[in-house]
């Protein structure tokens, strides 16, 4: 795979609060996540985790804070197009390919490029893009299913597909939000080697309830509890840590 | 240059099949006419040939319905409406070709507007006497609509039920709309008595033959160009919207102008559909706008089978064909006939007749089977988490 080009921003949220209904979804919540580095996020239902992400997406505009992107761009500022744009990429829970085409095709309708009716009646696939794509099969595992509809695949293998239609953005900064969720042991085992495979390449952030999985790829373990960060640091120390036993793992 | 994917191109069988039998319609209809003596069993009837020419015009509208409903998912129950208002600019050059030739000897006005006591044509019949303006108006009157009505349905997010909704209630507006004597298209009784067109006696079977080959020949034009259309990228944005159309968006795509830009292009086939319809017919009157027509091509495109175009045009000529024979022998019936059709095939042949032939998209692999199990497991397990 070619060289990206540099890629040395980080993501900075600073005491970010979200309000619904004088409920506070975000209280105060402060995150780094450094260039290239892959940050699991914890935490139970309610802890403000999806709510952060909309933050850094565009979809939900926080009531106090910052959030930077390198030192230039001011997330807060940016529509939500504009922030995808930037080179922030997002999965959700739940795989949405599409059904009725092929790997391929898939990956072909992610790439950049003209999205009009017009310019997309005439569009080719250059030798460039035609490598790109190979080389998202290859990273995402799919390379023999290429041909295949999309509906024929596993679902494991579907959310592969939806990570590599945000690869084929190429974006600087992943979310990918609950990605072993519904998987066989084998395709989380799988995942896990994906999302390590990209570390380094792309800065990522993983929201996940499955401890072994999140044991299995973080270096950098944050948890949330109601709003804000209660511990942070390697999955050891996390676990060791006596507010975390008390809220979320329940001992 | 290579290409992967479903790509259909270098294995359109259905397609190849479709056009060979096209052409060969196009040049036996009139060797079996001309060349055939009336006394020989294989002579073909004027008559026939008007027959048929309605079912390849049929064939049109069904191959413009399965371009936005088998694509896009887009199910105009109101396609009709874009059919008739073709064959009615065309009919309005039919009735000013008939000139002095009325009943009323009127060299301008047409017979209904003498009728009507009225003194001079209406703006919008003037250019009408020219066919290359009447058939710039097949065209654009069609589009037009199509974008109008588009635009304000995609844009405020009409889609599903609702869009079917209003698209029937806009053919059944048309329809009522032209059966006023003073809207100025002849009422309920529309137009007839045509005499010829550019000359040619619409009488005799030449004409009739050179109209069925020209139709043939729009036919086979745009069944390629539809075929270009969901072939390109356009085509697979146009599926992946039928899809997931807000997955569709998320990636970037103007979702509502593709469908705006699709719908048009429906729009006008059907229009052409209904221009050539018209003159092989001898006759345009409101009830081409009756919603039960625009239904009617629906079933004929979920009898043929949806999404592979030419399984529309099959299903056109198939059901149109059955029509024929049975408001012949048992009138009563056909109805009946046409419901339970609809039924069945919804039932138990969701891909229309097309899917019983032998094709290599219906081996499902079984990892489809396995992909359904895993998510299957997939949302119990995330039930029995939440």
């Amino acid at each position: 795979m070619k060289k990206a080009p540099v890629r040395d921003k980080r993501l900075d949220l600073r005491d970010l609060t979200v309000i619904f209904d004088g409920f506070k979804a975000l209280n105060k919540l402060s995150l780094y996540v450094d260039p290239g580095e892959l940050l699991c996020i914890i935490g139970p239902n309610g802890a403000g985790k999806t709510t952060m992400m909309d933050v850094i997406t565009g979809k939900t505009r926080p009531d106090s804070g910052t959030a930077w992107f390198g030192s230039e761009i001011d997330l807060l500022r940016l529509t939500e197009p504009e922030i995808v744009n930037a080179g922030i990429g997002r999965k959700f829970q739940k795989p949405t390919v599409f059904e009725q085409l092929t790997v391929f095709e898939n990956l072909e309708l992610a790439l950049a490029g003209g999205r009009s009716f017009y310019r997309t009646l005439r569009a080719r696939i250059t030798p460039a893009q035609q490598n790109r794509i190979d080389d998202v099969l290859e990273i995402i595992g799919l390379t023999k299913q290429r041909t295949l509809l999309a509906r024929t695949l596993s679902h494991g293998q579907k959310q592969w597909l939806e990570i590599g239609m945000l690869l084929m953005q190429n974006p600087e900064l992943l979310l990918v939000d609950e990605p072993v969720a519904g998987m066989t042991p084998h395709e989380i085992e799988r995942t896990a080697e994906l999302l390590l495979s990209l570390e380094g390449e792309h800065s990522i952030v993983v929201v996940e309830h499955d401890m072994h999985f999140v044991r299995s790829i973080a270096r950098r373990v944050t948890v949330l509890h109601e709003g804000r960060v209660i511990a942070e640091g390697d999955m050891d120390k996390v676990q060791k840590d006596a507010r975390v036993k008390e809220v979320y793992l329940g001992e | 240059m290579v290409r992967f994917g479903n790509s259909i191109a270098g294995r359109d069988r259905g397609g190849a099949w479709f056009l060979g039998i096209l052409t060969l319609i196009a040049i036996a209809v009139p060797v079996l006419n001309i060349l055939v003596p009336p006394s020989s069993t294989f002579h073909l009837s004027a008559y026939g040939i008007a027959l048929i020419g309605k079912y390849l015009c049929y064939g049109m509208l069904a191959l413009a319905l399965d371009l936005i409903w088998g694509f896009c998912g887009i199910l105009s129950l109101g396609h009709a409406a874009f059919f008739a208002l073709g064959g009615y600019a065309m009919g309005m050059y039919l009735m000013r070709e008939i000139g002095p030739r009325g009943v009323y000897g009127n060299p301008i006005l047409p017979d209904f507007m003498v009728f009507l006591n009225w003194k001079s044509l209406p703006w919008f019949w003037h250019g009408f006497n020219h066919f290359l303006f009447a058939a710039a108006m097949v065209v654009a009157v069609p589009a037009l609509l199509a974008l109008v009505f588009g635009w304000f349905a995609f844009r405020s997010r009409v889609t599903g039920v609702y869009f079917s909704i209003i698209t029937q209630a806009l053919t059944y507006a048309l329809m009522l709309a032209f059966f006023r004597n003073n809207m100025g298209f002849g009422g309920n009784n529309g137009f007839t008595d045509f005499k010829d067109i550019l000359g040619f006696d619409l009488h005799s079977d030449g004409t009739h033959a050179v109209l069925l080959v020209i139709t043939a020949v729009a036919l086979g034009a745009s069944y390629l160009a539809c075929r270009a259309i969901v072939d390109s990228r356009a085509g697979r944005v146009i599926r992946a919207i039928r899809d997931a159309e807000s997955r569709t968006r998320f990636l970037g795509y103007p979702v509502e102008s593709f469908k705006l830009w699709l719908f048009v292009f429906s729009g006008i086939i059907a229009g052409i559909a209904g221009a050539l319809y018209v003159p092989q017919i001898g006759i345009i009157n409101p009830s081409e706008f009756a919603p039960i027509n625009s239904i009617e091509a629906v079933i004929w495109v979920a009898v043929g089978g949806r999404g592979t175009l030419y399984g529309a045009i099959a299903g056109a000529v198939l059901v149109n064909y059955a029509k024929t024979y049975l408001t012949g022998a048992f009138p009563e019936v056909w109805l009946y006939a046409l419901g339970a059709l609809f039924v069945l095939v919804t039932r138990y042949l969701p891909r229309g007749i097309i899917g019983l032939l032998p094709s290599k998209d219906k081996v499902v692999p079984k990892a489809a089977l396995l992909g359904e199990s895993h998510e299957e497991s997939a949302r119990s397990r995330q039930a029995a988490r939440s």
